[in-house]
């Protein structure tokens, strides 16, 4: 069967594609985010000292050519303290954003999904959680399993659920109004399909910008966690306990508390800033150019 | 005949409630509309016709200095009673005029009123902002005459209301209530009754006939509905790929279109026009992408007609910008009081 | 003359909605947005369903294509009341009927190829043979072989309803429903895909039940017409008589409503002879207009 209908098709980049401007949040966030990342990488193959080797002979040195950031009271390089605490940083950062993407994703697709009374039963236990202050729930894991890196991480992993579960059940709701999922049930598509090849794919984008901005939240979560002594036990570095421990000296050697604090900064902006950018980015009302 | 030519001339000679010369829009380097002349007398409705592609909302925009943040305008854009070019003018100056030169009735009735504000009192803001009513009770009252105006049942009450609170068809009288508010000169509808039902679609359209015939204004009705512009307007634009390419009083370029394009565009649109086997007559191919127009004639990849002079640029072959067509190969050989080329 | 199996026979369909509370003691309003609708549309008949918005035809065709319940009533297709039967049972149902939908942009799911888009039915009732059949498809649609590996965003709207087309004849049904499927496209676009959708209906000798508000388009496509409003159907008949013919008075009301070219240029000539005087020929004379 031929029909005089044949259609010439659009050129493979389609419809005349407006040039984007870069996105200064996206820019300035990822570069942030990369340093952070580069340093961790750094540290795995070098750091100039180790930074766990307490030198008493070299207490509270300041800044030299052969430490660059001088060292802490105990002797300990800071700038290696640094450098090392950077992987504890994203360490508790992706596992806590992987535990609470990892059930607030399938949550909050489960409670659009499900007919309405459900999901509302469903959002109303999410609050319950979100009452729940992510600091007062480490506190409790840490009083039963021990202060750990691995409590910390899992205590703030859970106190984010909630967030990811509403937005995400939003995005979802949107995607099953579509005439899209309309018609996958009407070819004979399961739920359970359908919430994996339609409703996760267009979401996709959501839950990348709350995952960036939810890194954020964990980095300085982490921070308040080692601080107050319930996170990442010593020698491992930490940016939180580096500020813990430059309390006592605070006005007599500030930059005990200025680096590890700048370093915190650094991380929590870039990380907001490339959700920021991303959201932007990856709206899909922005995506269609015709 | 030469009545129509009469009018022809004194058209373009006199100063025109709207007058468009040599419009052009881009975004980067990329064409969407190019050289469009218009002129829009007191009184006049005009239609402007076109589909997806075609460049006509956006020559709406740019007469009303709506375009988004990386398209531009060149060209010129004067309005009667405004002592400034429009084209290029900046956000101030633009804001005076708009709302009170030159009205716009957009297709999506809800998305134009602003769903926390009562209707009464966004009739009457239009008032207020451009100072044709000295206070806000005299706005206020004035609001509720215009609801009146435009039919809305129990305009006190109505203008009490919110825009969710109406239907799509009161919606969307109480934008037109809003564009007329103020006795524009010109007024630009776009699609206004696309997103009506056909029953509501009747009345909206007399009502704004109404509006602007009570205010003498000028209309520039855009849109794609070939049965609705010949109901509503006595002159046609019609517009393929970004140019003007044929124009003409409403009843003679549809019933005698000499461009190809307007030519398939009718036959396509007559649904009870169908050959043996009950097709209907379309045009091949379909529009390209903006910037993949052809050069030359932008229809000529589509055109049955089309020969090796269509490379070039078709001059407009007519007495004005009202009246004519752009076409190496036009349809009919019927004297219009235009000479054939 | 023997009776034909009628297709689908829909005898006093009702659907009710309960909106959301607005206060403590009531509930909320019931909404009735099909009335007890009965009609039967034969085997290889292109039915038309006419309606403006609100008066149910949506929710008429959900209930068709067995995507929602009804209150009470039965429809009945290809023998098989699929009113009350669970979603497991309807598998036969999701071969039989596909649906085709009004918006391009909405209905084809925008982060999937257009190979995958169209063979998801396929892969739903666990049909094989898919990469030959996709290629098929596009052919009969009017598409190229190298569409298959493109995005929805980047084609046209009425390409997109092509591949909308070619979704649903993918698990060859019997009948193919379609939801104001040109409403959303230009003239001359809306041409091109009408004539596909009939050459199709005609070629596979599909039962074509078309819905749409413009009264034009369903006079063009089918054989008979039912018009809706209000959730109840107040006329049926062949298409020809009900426009021609009308015998409800809302029936009349739509059809003097659609604004016909015709009738328009007819009086805009008899509103220039007024203007330009007798004795000047007026500059554009139109000759009689059938209408």
């Amino acid at each position: 069967m031929s029909h005089a209908h044949a259609d010439a098709l659009p050129p493979p980049t389609g419809g005349a594609r407006v040039a984007r401007r870069p996105n200064p949040s996206l820019v300035v966030g990822g570069a942030a985010v990369a340093c952070v990342f580069v340093m961790a990488l750094v540290s795995f193959v070098w750091t100039p000292y180790d930074p766990t080797l307490v030198d008493a002979s070299r207490r509270l040195l300041g800044l030299s050519a052969r430490h660059w950031l001088g060292t802490d009271k105990f002797g300990r390089d800071v700038f290696s303290q640094i450098l090392m605490g950077s992987r504890t940083t994203l360490f508790v950062g992706f596992v806590a954003v992987g535990v609470a993407a990892g059930i607030g994703v399938p949550l909050g697709i489960l409670a659009a999904m499900t007919p309405r009374r459900l999901g509302e039963l469903l959002m109303r236990g999410n609050d319950l959680l979100l009452a729940f202050p992510a600091l007062l729930l480490a506190i409790m894991f840490s009083a039963v399993y021990g202060a750990s890196t691995l409590t910390a991480m899992i205590a703030i992993g859970v106190a984010t659920v909630p967030s990811f579960a509403r937005v995400i059940r939003s995005g979802a709701l949107q995607v099953m109004g579509t005439q899209y999922v309309l018609a996958a049930r009407s070819a004979g598509r399961r739920p359970f399909a359908i919430g994996v090849h339609h409703v996760l794919p267009n979401v996709s984008s959501l839950i990348t910008v709350q995952a960036s901005v939810s890194f954020a939240i964990a980095v300085l979560a982490e921070a308040a966690l080692s601080y107050l002594g319930l996170g990442t036990a010593p020698p491992t570095p930490s940016w939180g306990r580096m500020l813990q421990e430059s309390q006592e000296l605070l006005f007599i050697t500030p930059r005990l508390a200025i680096f590890p604090g700048l370093a915190i900064a650094v991380a929590v902006l870039g990380f907001n800033l490339l959700g920021d950018g991303l959201r932007d980015r990856l709206d899909p009302r922005l995506e269609d150019h015709r | 005949m030469s009545a129509g030519t009469d009018l022809a001339t004194r058209r373009d000679a006199g100063p025109g409630v709207l007058t468009v010369r040599g419009l052009s829009v881009a975004v980067g380097n990329i064409a969407l509309v190019k050289d469009v002349d218009l002129t829009i007398g007191p009184g006049e409705r005009v239609g402007l016709i076109g589909e997806s592609g075609s460049g006509k909302s956006l020559t709406a925009l740019a007469i009303m200095g709506l375009l988004p943040e990386d398209v531009s305008a060149t060209g010129s854009v004067r309005l009667a009673g405004v002592d400034h070019e429009l084209i290029g003018a900046n956000e101030r100056a633009l804001s005076r005029v708009r709302g009170r030169r030159v009205a716009m009735v957009f297709q999506e009735p809800m998305t134009a009123l602003n769903p926390t504000m009562r209707v009464g009192a966004q009739v009457a803001e239009a008032m207020l902002i451009h100072h044709t009513a000295p206070d806000h009770r005299h706005a206020r009252a004035a609001a509720v005459a215009l609801l009146d105006q435009v039919g809305l049942p129990d305009p006190a009450l109505a203008a009490r209301a919110f825009p969710h609170q109406l239907s799509g068809g009161q919606r969307q009288r109480v934008v037109v209530a809003v564009a007329l508010a103020n006795d524009p000169a010109l007024l630009i509808c776009d699609e206004p009754t696309t997103a009506l039902d056909v029953t509501v679609q009747a009345h909206v359209l007399d009502l704004i006939v109404a509006g602007v015939t009570a205010r003498n204004s000028a209309m520039l009705f855009i849109t794609h509905d070939l049965a609705v512009v010949a109901t509503v307007c006595r002159r046609v634009l019609v517009m393929y790929g970004g140019r003007v390419v044929e124009a003409g009083p409403v009843g003679d370029v549809f019933a005698r279109p000499r461009h190809r394009y307007t030519q398939g565009l009718i036959g396509a649109a007559d649904l009870d026009a169908v050959d043996v086997s009950g097709r209907l007559a379309t045009i091949a191919g379909s529009v390209p992408a903006a910037g993949a127009f052809p050069a030359g004639c932008v229809f000529r990849n589509r055109c049955a007609h089309a020969s090796w002079l269509c490379t070039t640029s078709p001059a407009w072959v007519g007495p004005d910008s009202a009246e004519g067509f752009a076409c190496h190969h036009p349809a009919g050989v019927q004297d219009r009081g235009v000479r054939d080329v | 003359m023997f009776e034909h199996r009628a297709a689908i026979r829909v005898r006093d369909l009702t659907r009710d909605y309960r909106r959301s509370r607005t206060s403590l003691l009531h509930p909320g309003a019931t909404v009735h947005a099909v009335r007890g609708v009965s009609f039967d549309v034969q085997a290889g008949e292109r039915f038309g369903i006419v309606g403006e918005s609100g008066s149910g035809k949506s929710t008429l065709l959900r209930l068709l294509a067995g995507l929602d319940r009804p209150t009470s009533g039965s429809v009945v297709i290809d023998g098989t009341d699929i009113s009350r039967l669970p979603e497991r049972r309807l598998r036969f149902l999701r071969e039989r009927l596909q649906l085709v939908f009004q918006d391009p942009m909405s209905s084809l799911d925008p982060r999937m190829r257009v190979r995958d888009i169209i063979a998801e039915p396929l892969v739903a009732q666990g049909i094989g043979g898919r990469q030959g059949r996709v290629g098929e498809l596009l052919a009969a649609v009017g598409l190229q072989p190298e569409a298959a590996n493109r995005f929805p965003h980047q084609f046209s709207g009425g390409q997109r309803q092509r591949i909308s087309i070619a979704r649903a004849l993918a698990p060859r049904p019997r009948i193919l429903v379609a939801d104001e499927p040109v409403s959303a496209l230009d003239v001359s676009v809306r041409a091109q895909v009408l004539n596909l959708i009939t050459d199709l209906v005609q070629d596979l000798s599909l039962t074509l039940v078309f819905v749409s508000h413009d009264l034009s388009v369903v006079r063009h496509v089918c054989d008979r017409v039912a018009v809706m409003h209000e959730g109840r159907i107040v006329e049926t008949g062949p298409t020809r008589e009900v426009y021609d013919h009308p015998q409800h008075p809302y029936t009349r009301e739509l059809v003097s409503a659609v604004p016909s070219l015709g009738r328009a240029l007819a009086a805009a000539s008899a509103a220039d002879a007024r203007v330009t005087g007798a004795g000047t020929a007026p500059a554009g004379t139109i000759e009689g207009e059938p209408r």
